[in-house]
């Protein structure tokens, strides 16, 4: 989920240049753990034939708690999710059952797109997964980027390495490489479209690569609405929620 | 002459029964030999023809590239438009669509938890359309060993292994646990309406049936499928055949570069099977090689015997004013009429014989018992195959080598020596 949360949500914190190391990703950290979100988002997933666009609406508390309902299309419709912790269920009205999705499972496709179930379960912070080394800096597109590399100091991560091209105003990274232990490159991602929302700078679009897939086309992820900090009742939470 | 032959014949039995009964054994048991080493290796095609690769299979060129991964988003697409096309094109197959899919099966229990669960390899067949022979193909009239054939394009049916091993029983409600064609998770349920005994070791561990309808459903794979199969009508493999409409079809579909082509191998382009076919031809031809080398031998044997035999009534044939040459004449017409006699009864005791066990096989489940554990997929019942070459291919050692022998025996009516004739006879 950090994966995820970690591209949309902004620093407010502006034009901290002499920023240490440890400043700049706890920074982006403390960016990822908002109180609460809602948000409608839609997902257009360019596949190899074609491409399908999946809407949906999610509650997210802290790190731990989220729930999602896909709006549409007709056959995904009423497909709910719901993440506790560690855990991670999913509800298919077709078929009337509560899975756990866990094991191999989680390294499927979410919906088809560029993203894996366990993208979505990685929440804990960077600083607690990972040991940073500062690259150097770049400019992209006209701004001003630092460029860190990441290296699991945790067993059992999805991506062990990681490279970030962090915006220095908005401390986004508005670029990433996921990389397996051996180096291999596994996933990209950018973003772009950032604008403020409540105080935050949040970019409205990001685009995943699944490395992997010769022919992916990647997935595209267009925030309709977002809205932080709002008050999520505990039992959205519940796995009574699925079958609601 | 044919008549003083036809006499000789019916007259002295001596000099004809045992001679028909031998060429008639001989030809009968070439015949069942030649349609049982067709029939098993026919058979072995075919058990991976049903499962895997049909006679020939048309999917797209990107699927091919991909296929071991079963790689369902790059199926065909207007399976329909193309069935009616392949079917106009190639009448001398019959074609019916499949799906390849795998995932997880996952039975409740009364509260639809799991209550256990274990990976799945299943086949989305076209049992239910009402021309499909996929029944027939599969054989589950004797295959099935509880419960029903699907009725219903949400019925399955789950190998007895697999069943034993997840607790399924007959109705029960499982879940399909996998990805469509567009990659996406899914879930979609199906109800247990049988067991299967393939009869195939691993297979029987983790193999599901469905209907094609309902592995489209599940995969979201409207008029689609992962491939069509195509089998001759008569069901038995043609390699020449197959090998030329393979290559007609794919010179008509390679002007373009679309990765989504339709593309069509033959079943010897499976993995492997080229090598196996290669080696099981020339296993047969070999064999049968070996069979009618011996069996002519025998019979040629025969026909010097024969002539060494009636030494004497050659001698006395030829003291009475017949030439040689018409001793000899009639020596070749009499072993034609015999051959000819022992092919036409052994034809006719060797082709029932072999339709029978091309009917009822011949079970060897207790001698592969033990490589049910192993990874080899492989019928462990074999069957004969009647094949039009059976109606004649007895004629080959019956007359041809009757005659052959009896030729070469005949050669020393033409050593003997008039002037030593009538001693040879006193003596």
């Amino acid at each position: 989920m950090r994966f995820i949360i970690y591209i949309f949500l902004i620093s407010s914190v502006f034009g901290q240049k002499d920023m240490t190391l440890e400043e700049i990703i706890q920074a982006m950290d403390e960016n990822l753990n908002a109180k609460s979100r809602i948000l409608t988002s839609k997902m257009v997933v360019h596949g190899r034939r074609a491409s399908r666009t999946i809407e949906s609406r999610n509650w997210v508390v802290g790190t731990d708690l989220a729930f999602t309902e896909y709006l549409s299309p007709p056959r995904e419709a009423g497909t709910k999710m719901l993440k506790v912790g560690d855990k991670l269920w999913t509800y298919s009205p077709q078929t009337d059952r509560v899975i756990q999705i866990s094991g191999h499972m989680l390294r499927q496709s979410v919906m088809g797109s560029d993203m894996s179930y366990n993208d979505m379960m990685e929440d804990q912070p960077l600083m607690d997964r990972y040991a940073t080394t500062l690259e150097g800096s770049v400019i992209i597109d006209g701004r001003d980027h630092w460029i860190i590399f990441m290296d699991a100091k945790v067993k059992g991560l999805s991506y062990p390495k990681r490279r970030a091209w962090i915006d220095k105003k908005y401390l986004l990274p508005t670029k990433e490489e996921l990389y397996a232990k051996s180096g291999k490159l596994l996933k990209t991602s950018t973003m772009d479209g950032i604008k403020k929302v409540q105080g935050r700078w949040f970019p409205s679009r990001y685009i995943f690569k699944d490395e992997l897939k010769r022919t992916s086309k990647g997935t595209e992820w267009i925030i309709n609405e977002i809205e932080f900090d709002s008050e999520i009742p505990e039992s959205r939470f519940s796995k009574v929620m699925l079958r609601k | 002459m044919l008549k003083f032959v036809l006499k000789g014949i019916l007259r002295d039995r001596s000099r004809s029964l045992l001679p028909i009964i031998v060429v008639s054994l001989i030809v009968a048991l070439v015949i069942f030999n030649r349609g049982f080493l067709v029939g098993s290796m026919n058979g072995m095609f075919m058990d991976t023809a049903v499962i895997s690769s049909g006679h020939v299979k048309v999917m797209t060129h990107a699927y091919q590239k991909e296929s071991q991964l079963m790689p369902n988003d790059l199926a065909l697409m207007d399976v329909d438009e193309l069935m009616i096309d392949l079917g106009l094109k190639y009448p001398d197959f019959f074609w019916s669509p499949k799906i390849s899919f795998a995932g997880l099966l996952d039975l409740p229990d009364e509260h639809g938890e799991t209550k256990s669960q274990g990976p799945v390899m299943a086949y989305g067949v076209d049992f239910l359309s009402p021309n499909s022979r996929q029944f027939e193909l599969w054989e589950l009239d004797k295959r099935i060993v509880s419960g029903h054939m699907i009725q219903k394009p949400n019925d399955a049916l789950v190998g007895h292994k697999l069943a034993d091993k997840l607790g399924l029983s007959l109705g029960d409600h499982v879940t399909y646990i996998g990805t469509t064609m567009n990659n996406a998770f899914t879930t979609f349920n199906f109800t247990v309406v049988g067991t299967f005994n393939l009869g195939m070791g691993p297979l029987d561990k983790q193999m599901m049936l469905v209907d094609i309808e309902g592995a489209r459903h599940a995969l979201d794979m409207n008029n689609a499928a992962s491939e069509i199969l195509g089998f001759t009508h008569d069901l038995y493999y043609n390699d020449d055949v197959s090998i030329e409409i393979r290559n007609q079809f794919n010179s008509l579909h390679s002007d373009t570069t679309d990765i989504f082509r339709s593309s069509m191998i033959a079943l010897r382009d499976a993995n492997q099977m080229g090598t196996m076919i290669d080696l099981v031809d020339w296993s047969v031809f070999i064999i049968l090689g070996i069979f009618l080398s011996i069996a002519m031998i025998v019979l040629w044997n025969m026909g010097i015997m024969s002539g060494l035999r009636r030494y004497g009534e050659i001698g006395v044939r030829l003291a009475m004013g017949e030439t040689k040459g018409q001793v000899y004449r009639s020596l070749i017409l009499e072993s034609v009429i015999i051959g000819t006699i022992g092919t036409i009864i052994g034809t006719l005791i060797g082709l029932p014989l072999t339709y029978y066990v091309q009917e009822v096989g011949i079970d060897y489940s207790a001698a592969f018992e033990n490589l049910n554990s192993s990874s080899l997929i492989m019928s462990t019942v074999f069957y004969t195959q009647v094949t039009p070459d059976l109606y004649y291919i007895g004629f080959i050692p019956g007359v041809l080598a009757t005659v052959f022998g009896t030729m070469l025996a005949g050669r020393a009516i033409y050593k003997r020596e008039m002037a030593q004739l009538f001693k040879e006879l006193e003596a």
